[in-house]
């Protein structure tokens, strides 16, 4: 056989990012207009009863387990989506200098982004 | 009788005579049922002979007479005049490959593709053939048949915006190839290939635009090849962490 002349090939890691991303596209897709529309205009227009939505109710929704874990995926999963889609924007605008570096600064925001969120809510416990 | 005049422009490009490309007019008898393919051959025949282009079935299946036609990419054979008239026509090379002379382009790499993703059947074990051929059910080939119906035109990677960037990504036409073999019952060397799929330069270069499968002339959907491709290289992943070759 002549797999003599076989290449090398070398494994990409974009699954792990890709699946944030795919993952934070949907939540950004189906939940952040929803959250838009309550906080931002049927609040305002009175609406929705803003006690709804007061400090005490909301922290004691985000002091729950349950409350914790939807906070940080609402928060983490469309930052990983938004920064997923920075990062490759870059490369089709052009700007090829410093991929790697892109690379830890656009993934490293989100992971800190996500790393913040995760600590805040612990500490409210 | 007046005849109706269309204006097509044609971009040329002789490598020994013309330093860079440049844009020539024609004027041709219009009718509704005149392709652009036509159009050229008309020049070549009344105006022009020395013009070249890449032609052979006239019916979209030889895949030879990809060009831009106003800037998309489409087969010459299969776009018609009536679809511009009044307006001027603009014929150019397709995008993203080197031109070698007028509306043809090189090919090599966009064939070189081609042929890397192992693009035949990789039979599990070697069968005998007193052991008599593979069966196949209508669902098992309903898996790759759409995939199997690239004519190798070329529109696609003309169409591909990933490609235009940095051409060692591996392209729509290609890894649609590769899902058509990966998806057939009969073959057995998807690990293989999905060596080949999982690299940067595989599925992971493409990002979801979408264009490959709208100029696709044949509706092989190989954006959709290679959507379904991610999928898999991330459940291979996925193993790859839990068992390391
Ligand atoms: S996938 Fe479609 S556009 Fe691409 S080469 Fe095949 S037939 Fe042409
Ligand atoms: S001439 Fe064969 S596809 Fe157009």
């Amino acid at each position: 056989m002549s797999e003599t002349t076989e290449k090398t090939y070398k494994r990409s890691h974009e699954p792990v990012f890709w699946g944030l991303f795919g993952a934070g596209g949907m939540l950004t897709a189906f939940l952040t207009p929803v959250m838009i529309l309550i906080t931002g205009i049927l609040i305002p227009l009175g609406i929705i009863n803003s006690q709804n939505f007061s400090y005490e109710k909301i922290h004691g929704f985000a002091t729950t387990w349950y409350g914790a874990v939807i906070v940080l995926v609402l928060v983490a999963l469309p930052l990983w989506h938004t920064l997923h889609r920075i990062f490759h924007a870059l490369h089709d605008i052009g700007i090829n200098r410093g991929r790697d570096w892109q690379q830890v600064i656009c993934y490293g925001f989100a992971f800190a982004a996500s790393i913040f969120v995760f600590t805040l809510l612990l500490q409210m416990f | 009788m007046s005849e109706l005049m269309i204006e097509i422009d044609v971009l040329r490009y002789r490598p020994e005579m013309d330093e860079k490309p440049f844009t020539q007019m024609f004027e041709v008898p219009y009718t509704p049922d005149m392709s652009i393919l036509e159009a050229l051959q008309y020049i070549k025949d009344h105006l022009d002979s020395t013009i070249s282009f890449r032609w052979s079935c006239r019916m979209a299946i030889c895949g030879s007479c990809g060009m831009m036609v106003n800037g998309v990419p489409k087969l010459g054979c299969k776009a018609f005049l009536r679809d511009y008239y009044p307006k001027k026509v603009s014929l150019e090379p397709l995008a993203n490959f080197p031109i070698e002379r007028d509306l043809v382009v090189v090919m090599d790499d966009f064939i070189k593709k081609l042929e890397e993703v192992k693009p035949y059947i990789i039979p599990e074990k070697e069968k005998c053939l007193s052991e008599g051929t593979y069966q196949q059910t209508p669902e098992q080939m309903a898996k790759f048949k759409q995939f199997s119906m690239c004519i190798n035109c070329g529109l696609c990677y003309a169409a591909c915006p990933q490609y235009a960037l940095d051409n060692k990504f591996t392209g729509p036409a290609a890894l649609a190839l590769l899902a058509r073999y990966n998806r057939d019952s009969r073959d057995g060397g998807e690990a293989q290939r999905m060596k080949i799929v999982n690299q940067e330069e595989g599925v992971w270069g493409c990002t979801f635009v979408g264009y490959c499968s709208v100029v696709c002339p044949k509706d092989v959907d190989p954006a959709a090849a290679i959507q379904l491709l991610k999928v898999e290289s991330s459940k291979d992943y996925l193993i790859g962490m839990f068992k390391p070759e």
